[in-house]
């Protein structure tokens, strides 16, 4: 889902993935980064079962929140085949809580393999928040 | 954005970033291309990434890349740094995610052109036998014990499990396992990736070929490798699997917090580090070595699935199928190896991202029947084009860290191929060249169409002519399984 208020946008990178993602909040930028992710391993889910799931996380900033965050669902899509998109997400003092709910993936275009610290920062903006994340595949 | 101009010709074949064209440098950047080359690597942003590099503490020598750089991240692909040891850091950056990614390379003495008639066979059954895809289970599944065991001992543990032959631990980087190992200092969240992976290929640009000698170069030394003209032989390049991902995942996590512990300031934080004689270092070491392992194990297992491909397909009908192995490479990895520094031999920690370990003549790490010849360096094409068989060279060990380059390099982003090419456009043109393809995606096929990457030959006659390998064999592929 790509708004003006918030969205993802592919980057170039030689070899791997770059995204470049923004979002009024926070919480909205970890939303639309995740989504971001999904899109572009081309994951299809089924309709059903619906799967629920609480992820915390604490870390020194909120690069580090992210990278975990999306970690976790790397993991997970690999591991469980599951992929989620849609999140209930709370940032505060460097702590993040997010229940994600999700289903089965039918097809998959591509894995991601790891998520980057790459040139990795979360940065301010007039209408909220940018950053650009590099994954590798 | 590095400019060419920015850069010091020091032969037709050599550049120089000289410590002085940044103030946080440590130590130059010595480029190993041609012009042609450097336009392309000028193209992106690796030279910026090869700059951050010299930034890390300990540096000795310079910075070396190869001719197939291309942009990473933190590190770029086909780059070389060597840390003083032990005070020196360790950067899990300068490694990368799929810890001893590699390449094995076996040979027959069966000739291409008899086995035409069962090439189709062969690509059906290597594809049946080697599991390819991300996340896709290997051929073996190993309870925690095991798999502690085997991230310990490598290809040995394939060999006492009747996976190996003596002579293809002989005939691997390290023997096959790389002393060290701790599996202790390997996340459980690792180790649940690795678990079911092992004797799998996995995805991107990892495959298993089938090629022919085309052209030996060198005859005497393709017959020590054990290479004949107009022969089948097999490359497999994959490497650690999800558990090497995850090893790289966990400690570029942890290391954000060590370098404040150690003052170390850097330009990206892909690049953090710990110094290699601290308990973030060690642990570091202890877990890149185990993820090392099973990234030998893995290529040994999909060896020994070639061979049963191999079998299955040739015993009852023809000659000379037994595959031999050549040699096993690993082109992302960190090594503790001694190397002459300024006519002082010491000690350092050689980080390898995307480049080819090239021992010259002489060097004791090297099975004996190759310490007259040196290290077979194996450079893969882009499926449709050439591979090469190479050898490194005394001026490997002088001028590069022992290293030469690791393939053709890419130069077009994969969203780009994937626009550009057509999967199963490319999987026609590949079989009317005579090439059999098996492919897990042919999106995926797409984004490693041989128009992605650079000139594989232009490389290879880089690296030649800067003297830091020369020329054995020339390889043209027969079959592609891709995951």
């Amino acid at each position: 889902m790509v708004s003006k208020d918030s969205g993802y946008k592919e980057q170039f990178h030689t070899a791997d993935w770059a995204l470049h993602v923004w979002a009024a909040s926070l919480p909205a930028l970890f939303v639309a980064a995740a989504r971001g992710m999904n899109n572009l391993s081309g994951a299809q889910t089924a309709q059903s079962p619906l799967v629920s799931r609480r992820f915390s996380a604490e870390a020194a900033d909120n690069e580090s929140l992210l990278v975990l965050f999306l970690s976790e669902l790397v993991f997970v899509a690999e591991q469980e085949h599951l992929i989620f998109n849609k999140f209930n997400l709370k940032i505060q003092d460097s702590k993040l809580n997010v229940l994600m709910t999700g289903a089965p993936i039918l097809s998959i275009s591509k894995y991601i393999k790891a998520v980057t610290y790459h040139n990795l920062k979360i940065q301010k903006t007039e209408t909220g928040f940018q950053v650009d994340i590099v994954f590798d595949v | 954005m590095i400019r060419i101009q920015d850069l010091t010709k020091i032969t037709d074949y050599e550049w120089e970033i000289p410590q002085t064209f940044r103030h946080d440098m440590r130590v130059p950047v010595r480029i190993f291309a041609t012009r042609t080359l450097l336009e392309h690597i000028a193209s992106d942003k690796s030279l910026e990434q090869a700059v951050n590099a010299a930034t890390l503490p300990g540096l000795v020598g310079s910075i070396v890349v190869m001719p197939d750089m291309h942009q990473g991240y933190g590190f770029p692909i086909g780059g070389v740094a060597a840390t003083e040891f032990p005070s020196g850091v360790v950067s899990p950056g300068g490694i990368g995610y799929d810890i001893n990614c590699g390449v094995r390379l076996l040979a027959s003495s069966l000739q291409a052109e008899a086995s035409a008639p069962f090439m189709n066979t062969l690509a059906t059954l290597l594809n049946q036998y080697c599991p390819s895809g991300v996340g896709k289970e290997g051929v073996v599944n190993l309870n925690l014990p095991e798999l502690e065991r085997l991230m310990r001992e490598g290809s040995r543990w394939a060999f006492k499990n009747g996976y190996a032959t003596e002579s293809d631990l002989a005939r691997t980087e390290e023997g096959g396992c790389v002393e060290g190992a701790n599996p202790a200092k390997v996340s459980d969240r690792a180790k649940t990736r690795g678990r079911t992976q092992i004797g799998s290929l996995g995805a991107g640009n990892h495959f298993i070929e089938v090629d022919w000698v085309e052209a030996v170069l060198d005859q005497d030394t393709a017959s020590i490798f054990g290479l004949r003209e107009g022969c089948l032989v097999v490359q497999i390049h994959c490497g650690s699997r999800g558990l090497g991902h995850q090893v790289c995942t966990d400690y570029v996590q942890d290391f954000q917090a060590a370098v404040h512990r150690y003052g170390i300031d850097l330009p990206d934080r892909e690049l953090v580090c710990a110094p290699m004689d601290s308990p973030e270092g060690q642990a570091y070491l202890g877990a890149m070595r185990a993820a090392a392992n099973f990234a030998f194990a893995n290529r040994q297992l999909l060896a020994h699935s070639a061979r049963r491909a191999f079998e299955e397909t040739f015993s009852a009908k023809l000659k000379g199928w037994q595959l031999v192995q050549v040699y096993d490479i690993c082109h992302n990895i960190g090594k503790i190896e001694t190397h002459l520094v300024d006519g002082t031999r010491i000690k350092v920690c050689v980080h390898r991202k995307g480049a080819t370990r090239a021992f010259g003549p002489g060097s004791p790490d090297l099975p004996p029947e190759y310490r007259q010849t040196g290290q077979p360096v194996l450079v893969p094409g882009s499926m449709g084009t050439a591979s090469w068989v190479l050898a490194g060279t005394e001026m490997s060990m002088q001028n590069s860290w022992g290293s030469s380059c690791h393939g053709a390099g890419r130069m077009m982003s994969r969203s780009q191929a994937k626009h550009e090419i057509h999967g199963e456009d490319l999987r026609r043109t590949l079989e009317k060249q005579g090439i059999q393809v098996r492919a897990g995606s042919l999106t995926g096929l797409a984004e490693e169409a041989p128009s992605a990457y650079k000139d594989v030959d232009a490389v290879v006659e880089t690296v030649v002519a800067a003297g830091i390998a020369r020329k054995v064999a020339r390889l043209r592929p027969l079959a592609v399984v891709k995951g």
